[in-house]
């Protein structure tokens, strides 16, 4: 599953620096920063890969899940400040569907 | 291809107007409501569930989008309204009317923009009231609930702008549904007397803003309430 839910959104992460053309989300590992600090994407493309990876994992694995979270704007403990985290934060949301 | 075009509440009243109404336009719709259809719409695909089901409404939506590809039209009709003094007024009752106003109202929109920001375009209409406006006794909550809608309206259209996402609310009269059939014969005149246009709206009159607000050339129209009748 965990890989599964890798591949999900390293191909959403993928897909959209394809628009981006940032450097640090060239080479998609778990240590890839997402969202907040200098290096990350700003809100409008986090909706828009948020909305990417909920979409995948409805395709892929046909679970509905919502990745919405009240911390998505906190720097320390967003879900989606890395690959990694997003990764911890959907498994939790599909561990739970 | 035609367009895709979500109507919530579409079992009856103005929400089964406009279903029949997009249906006859050419638009793909696809509605929603607790229970089936009375009468079933030819081309029209039906989901039997509650609005402020977080869970269902998700299902529903992406299961639209899989099946149809996009969603270019989001109409959030479904509302309740409940005629009360607020000292006789039950919780039960007021959570009921905001449960179906305005968390539906929300789910429905964060949902349909989920799938228009990816496609970089959509349309989406609530429905606000002239109860509002108008600060009617007895539509406390009612009045409350929708005008919740009318700011989360105007914010959302903000948020959504970057993505091509217009985002308005249509303030209507009172029409001849069962919305207003518990209300008084003397009630109604008193309320038609306060609006400019006095008479009730029409089925019509809902379709002709909801037309102007989804029309592709209405990019430039976010973030409005149009109120019917003369009402502002």
């Amino acid at each position: 599953m965990r890989d599964k839910i890798f591949s999900i959104i390293k191909e959403a992460v993928t897909e959209l620096n394809e628009e981006l053309d940032y450097d640090t989300l060239k080479n998609v590992s778990e240590d890839t920063p997402v969202f907040g600090g200098e290096d990350g994407i700003d809100s409008l493309s986090l909706v828009t890969l948020v909305t990417e990876v909920e979409s995948g994992i409805f395709d892929e694995l046909e679970l509905s899940i919502s990745l919405a979270d009240e911390k998505a704007m906190s720097m320390r403990n967003s879900p989606y400040r890395s690959v990694g985290a997003l990764l911890e934060f959907a498994l939790s949301k599909v561990e739970a569907a | 291809m035609s367009e895709v075009m979500v109507i919530t509440g579409t079992r009856k009243g103005i929400g089964r107007y406009l279903a029949e109404y997009y249906v006859n336009k050419g638009y793909q719709v696809i509605g929603c409501s607790r229970s089936e259809m009375d009468k079933e719409i030819e081309g029209y695909e039906h989901f039997c569930l509650d609005v402020a089901d977080e869970q269902a409404v998700q299902k529903m939506m992406r299961q639209v989008r899989k099946k149809y590809g996009r969603v270019d039209i989001l109409i959030n009709n479904a509302g309740i309204a409940s005629m009360n003094h607020i000292l006789l007024t039950p919780l039960e009752t007021v959570r009921k009317i905001f449960e179906t106003n305005v968390f539906g109202t929300f789910l429905f929109a964060r949902e349909a923009a989920k799938i228009m920001c990816r496609q970089k375009y959509g349309r989406i209409v609530n429905f606000a009231t002239v109860a509002a406006p108008l600060k009617l006794e007895g539509e406390a909550a009612y009045a409350a609930s929708k005008a919740a809608v009318d700011n989360f309206t105007k914010v959302m259209a903000k948020e959504v702008a970057p993505f091509n996402i217009t985002v308005n609310a249509l303030g209507p009269t009172p029409v001849a549904t069962d919305l207003i059939k518990g209300v008084s014969d003397g009630k109604m005149d008193a309320l038609i007397d306060t609006q400019a246009v006095k008479r009730l709206g029409t089925f019509e009159d809902i379709t002709n803003v909801t037309d102007f607000f989804i029309r592709k050339e209405s990019d430039f129209i976010t973030g409005q309430t149009l109120f019917l009748g003369g009402i502002s």
